[in-house]
């Protein structure tokens, strides 16, 4: 039996407050801008008030870490066209309801009479299917590498032939490497995914400490955790030393990740290149099904197309330009007027991840 | 998104599972941990436990942030 300490240990505030006056205490003698990639991580920071306690010099930003803002408006369109099809249910997890695509929403899609379900797991998807053997069940796949292995895992179990996939996944290991290969603006140390690294592992990011020598760390979502990790990197970079991939989420992430995860994940999908919304497109960033599995892909199989040309950012967003750490939210005309949680203007402000959305959440907090 | 959530396995039926944390019970998959046991603590993401809680490492850490928490109290004069 484990010791509770392990699991519930870490809201303490005693610990939150050492932990932060050790990192506000980390002497840096220039600015430093580090970057995170993940919608949880945006949550995690904006809830607790972590950029309040970094050092002076020190700003934290938000890189593309949500999947469901980076889910090109494009496959949203596609979903919604396959939503209105005769005897077609289309599933997907709940954040991706009230994304705008091109026109609408898929929430938007179901008020007008499609029938679209909110599932919270793959297997859920796949009951429907069972469930109901003479319609076409869509399931559309949104995540990174942490969801990948459970569609993975969901799609290898043999699924009934109605079953089928729009897959819109995308790995943070190649997007890593756009970030840093586009060269503009500095990124002096990278907070990494924890999540997407139980799946990957610490190896899964070698090519930061070998090719690109950027002081990086793997971080857990309590604040603790974020801390702990933020006190790590901020040393590093102080020493002036550079180059490695830390680990300070060990209690779940190992050097190579989970292998029936990452199995699952190679025998399903094949790596290639894939458009990130509004950000471009990168290479080897994203999966789509490979070998016996390519039948389960809706858009080839069932001849999905989208009727209208896609457009990723509506006039006036500039949430492409948060998730790349280019702007603050703040910085944006429509942040927190036009552009609220209630009536979302852009995909960084619907998902509870989204960076516009959870500083919008945490305003006074962060104040 | 890719939120974990811990929770503890109660009752496993090959790669079937039901887990629970605090009053919550869900019906878990256990195809990405398969020597995962009733008992262990595990994460669970979109309905599959992907990784086992490692109750040594997060004890270590825990005790790393209590020490720096005793050492800062000794630095404070107050
Ligand atoms: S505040 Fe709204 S419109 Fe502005 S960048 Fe964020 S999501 Fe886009």
């Amino acid at each position: 039996m484990m010791e509770p300490r392990a699991i519930d240990g870490w809201s303490s505030p005693a610990a939150v407050a050492a932990i932060a006056g050790a990192v506000a205490g980390i002497r840096i003698d220039r600015p430093v801008t580090l970057m995170h990639v993940c919608g949880t991580h945006e949550h995690a920071i904006a809830r607790a008030g972590i950029r309040a306690l970094l050092p002076a010099g020190v700003r934290l930003i938000a890189g593309p870490g949500c999947p469901v803002c980076v889910c090109p408006a494009r496959d949203i369109d596609l979903a919604i066209e396959a939503s209105e099809r005769e005897g077609t249910i289309l599933a997907t997890f709940g954040d991706m309801m009230r994304v705008p695509a091109t026109a609408g929403s898929l929430e938007r899609a179901r008020a007008g009479g499609a029938d679209v379900r909110v599932v919270y797991s793959p297997s859920d998807a796949i009951d429907l299917a069972r469930e109901d053997p003479g319609r076409t069940v869509i399931f559309m796949a949104v995540g990174f590498e942490t969801t990948a292995a459970p569609i993975a895992a969901a799609i290898a179990a043999d699924p009934p032939e109605n079953f089928f996939v729009i897959a819109s996944l995308r790995l943070i290991p190649p997007a890593l490497r756009f970030l840093l290969d586009r060269g503009t603006g500095t990124i002096d140390g990278f907070v990494l995914p924890g999540h997407a690294s139980v799946v990957i592992g610490r190896s899964g990011y070698r090519f930061l400490e070998t090719e690109y020598r950027v002081p990086s760390v793997i971080a857990g979502f309590e604040p603790v955790d974020i801390l702990q990790g933020l006190h790590a990197l901020l040393t590093r970079i102080a020493a002036g030393e550079r180059g490695a991939v830390m680990n300070e989420y060990r209690r779940v992430v190992h050097e190579n990740g989970n292998p029936k995860a990452r199995e699952a994940i190679d025998r399903c999908f094949a790596p290639g290149e894939s458009a990130w919304r509004g950000i471009g497109v990168i290479p080897d960033s994203g999966l789509s099904l490979r070998g016996p599995y390519v039948r389960l892909d809706a858009v080839r199989t069932l001849g999905l197309e989208s009727r209208r040309e896609a457009v990723d950012v509506q006039p006036g967003c500039q949430c492409h330009r948060v998730m790349l750490g280019e702007v603050e939210p703040e910085e944006c005309a429509l942040f927190g007027g036009v552009c609220t949680p209630r009536t979302p203007f852009g995909p960084c402000m619907v998902s509870s991840e989204g960076t516009c959305r959870a500083r919008f959440a945490y305003r006074r907090i962060e104040g | 998104m890719c939120l974990g959530i811990p929770m503890r396995i109660v009752v496993r039926d090959g790669n079937d599972a039901v887990a629970e944390s605090s009053s919550v019970r869900k019906r878990i998959r256990l195809d990405l941990l398969e020597d995962a046991a009733v008992g262990d603590y595990v994460l669970i993401h979109a309905g599959y436990a992907i990784e086992r809680i490692d109750e040594r490492e997060a004890l270590e850490t825990l005790d790393l942030i209590r020490r720096v928490y005793e050492a800062g109290r000794r630095d404070d004069p107050t």
